[in-house]
């Protein structure tokens, strides 16, 4: 996963305010939040010599549509549907211990993950560990996924 | 919704499968993987029934199969990996009776390892003992999260069992052994991950071998003795361990007795299994079903007189193309022109063809006959064995016009 370090250095840096933004630092903040895309900042876009920079920003900042409200993103184009995320989920474990928390298919309608033609959906995101007043960083989806389809933002 | 079936996309025929229809197309399929979803909606691109790439009816087509087979003095029989255990059965029948050359794709495949295992040289287990049980599961030039993706999820890696209540976060180690980085790889994380060079995992056997009796192991591509050393503590430290075999191994020894040699140390030192981690969905039934009958696993020709079977490399698909031994065939549920090097399966394109399978191939646009049959596991049910060599019942999904391929089968052996 892209970090906003990364984003920056791939910006113009010149604090055009061009955006809206005061700086590129703040640019890169919200481009990694996905609150703009990487077409908001016009020099990216429009001078040659930052073309480099556009192409890669764009291919590392994947589209932001599915987002839920936890940030949560499946790539539905590069998950392969091998359930790793399903068995791993902590919340699905404990929702769903003898279904997912058992390599099986989901038997309970509170998991957060299931894979549906082939491709997982994310469901009850207001159960994931990473919401809520107790949220803590859970990565159990992000780092058993083979393909890296699944992304925080 | 409430009813499971099995999927038959590959040999880990998961049974949890759930489906939703709709005139009658399957519309929404529920658990499985991409690929058990691509199986389980069925062709892009149907077969049609044809004789000299003119479309017929299916007795016609049927009796020119049969014609061929007659007439041809040595013909071929190859597939099997997609068909059900009835019809492998059946195939063996037709094969005895034309004294055809009988071979599947574990000639090419996990042949064998599979051969090992069914005659007691190699220490094996079942995929539910791997879930309940294994603690430290290698994956030796196999890369089941793209050959196999719900391997890991459904029994080797994720799930809690039994004796493994805490999964894979504490409970299990899981190594892999390849010669690239594979997705399997990132998995099991860098610490864990084996890069060796193409052709070395024997001596990466035997180094490991050396290091498990506590010698230092040396190898020719200087791998680090002391990831060797620690590896061999780890697996030395195993309670229930797991060696899930692919094709780059099986392909990289020239014969199995270094595998031998490590899985009887391992046994000493402490409990190792073994698992072939076989491609298409019944192909180990194959192997079992013609192990039952002739006494081998694959690789035979049958005296039409007689009914012996004589068994060799020789008689292997990949021989019998190449020597041009062979003047007529029939492929069942598979693609050899696909599949084979060209410079091999050409000769298919010069012989009388006959194909069975669900969908359009490269082979069945070469066949002289194409008798379009019911996709197993969703349009016909049967029963096929799992990778494990545990028997699994299939269960039929939607209605089809097109008939089983036992069916077939039995209709070609009869009309002979």
């Amino acid at each position: 996963m892209a970090n906003v370090m990364e984003i920056y250095q791939l910006l113009p840096k010149t604090n055009c305010k061009e955006c809206g933004k005061s700086t590129c630092m703040a640019f890169a903040v919200d481009l990694l939040a996905r609150k703009v895309s990487v077409d908001d900042c016009p020099p990216l876009v429009n001078d040659a010599k930052y073309k480099a920079g556009y192409e890669k920003l764009s291919e590392m900042i994947a589209p932001v549509s599915g987002v839920t409200d936890t940030g949560l993103i499946v790539h539905e184009d590069k998950c392969i549907g091998c359930g790793n995320c399903v068995v791993a989920c902590p919340v699905n474990v404990a929702n769903d211990p003898l279904g997912a928390g058992s390599g099986k298919a989901p038997t309970s309608d509170k998991v957060i993950f299931k894979v549906e033609d082939g491709v997982v959906k994310a469901r009850n995101v207001q159960e994931c560990r990473r919401f809520g007043e107790n949220r803590i960083l859970c990565v159990a989806c992000i780092d058993t996924c083979p393909t890296k389809a699944i992304e925080f933002v | 919704m409430s009813e499971y079936y099995v999927c038959t996309g590959c040999a880990l025929l998961c049974d949890d499968i759930e489906v939703e229809t709709e005139n009658s197309k399957i519309k929404t399929v529920h658990a499985a993987c991409r690929k058990g979803v691509a199986r389980m909606k069925g062709c892009s691109d149907p077969l049609e029934c044809t004789v000299d790439s003119e479309n017929a009816d299916i007795d016609f087509a049927i009796a020119k199969a049969a014609e061929i087979l007659r007439e041809a003095e040595n013909p071929l029989i190859f597939g099997h990996g997609n068909s059900s255990s009835e019809a492998q059965k059946l195939s063996i029948g037709l094969a005895k009776k034309v004294g055809a050359y009988l071979d599947d794709t574990s000639s090419f495949c996990q042949g064998p390892v599979i051969e090992a295992i069914l005659q007691d040289k190699l220490k094996t287990c079942t995929l539910d003992d791997i879930r309940h049980k294994a603690d430290v599961i290698i994956f030796w030039g196999a890369d089941p999260s793209n050959s196999h993706p719900r391997h890991l999820s459904r029994y080797s890696y994720f799930p809690r069992g039994k004796e493994r209540q805490r999964g894979w976060e504490e409970d299990r180690t899981a190594i892999c052994v390849d010669v690239r980085k594979s997705e399997t790889a990132v998995i099991c994380g860098d610490n864990r991950f084996y890069q060796i060079p193409m052709g070395g995992d024997a001596e990466f056997m035997d180094a490991l071998l050396s290091a498990l009796s506590s010698k230092v192991p040396k190898t020719s591509f200087g791998f680090d003795a002391k990831r060797i050393l620690e590896l061999a503590n780890v697996l030395k430290k195993a309670k229930f361990g797991v060696i899930c075999v692919g094709l780059g191994l099986i392909y990289s020894l020239e014969d199995l007795e270094p595998l031998f040699r490590l899985m009887d140390k391992l046994n000493e030192v402490s409990d190792f299994n073994l698992m072939p981690m076989v491609g298409q969905y019944n192909m180990r039934g194959f192997n079992h079903n013609l192990y039952e009958e002739a006494g081998y696993i694959n690789r035979v020709k049958f005296n039409s007189e007689t009914a012996d079977a004589e068994h060799g490399p020789d008689f292997s698909v990949v021989e019998a193309l190449r020597n041009k031994t062979v003047d007529a065939a029939l492929v069942i549920g598979s693609d050899p022109l696909s599949s084979l090097p060209l410079s091999v399966s050409r000769y298919l394109a010069e012989i009388p063809l006959i194909t069975i399978d669900p969908c359009r191939n490269l082979t069945s646009s070469k066949a002289k006959v194409t008798i379009p049959c019911a996709l197993g596991g969703v349009e016909s049910g049967g029963t096929a064995v799992r990778m494990d060599g545990v028997e699994v019942e299939l269960k039929k999904i939607l209605d089809t016009e097109n008939l089983p391929d036992a069916e077939i089968l039995r209709k070609i052996t009869e009309a002979i």
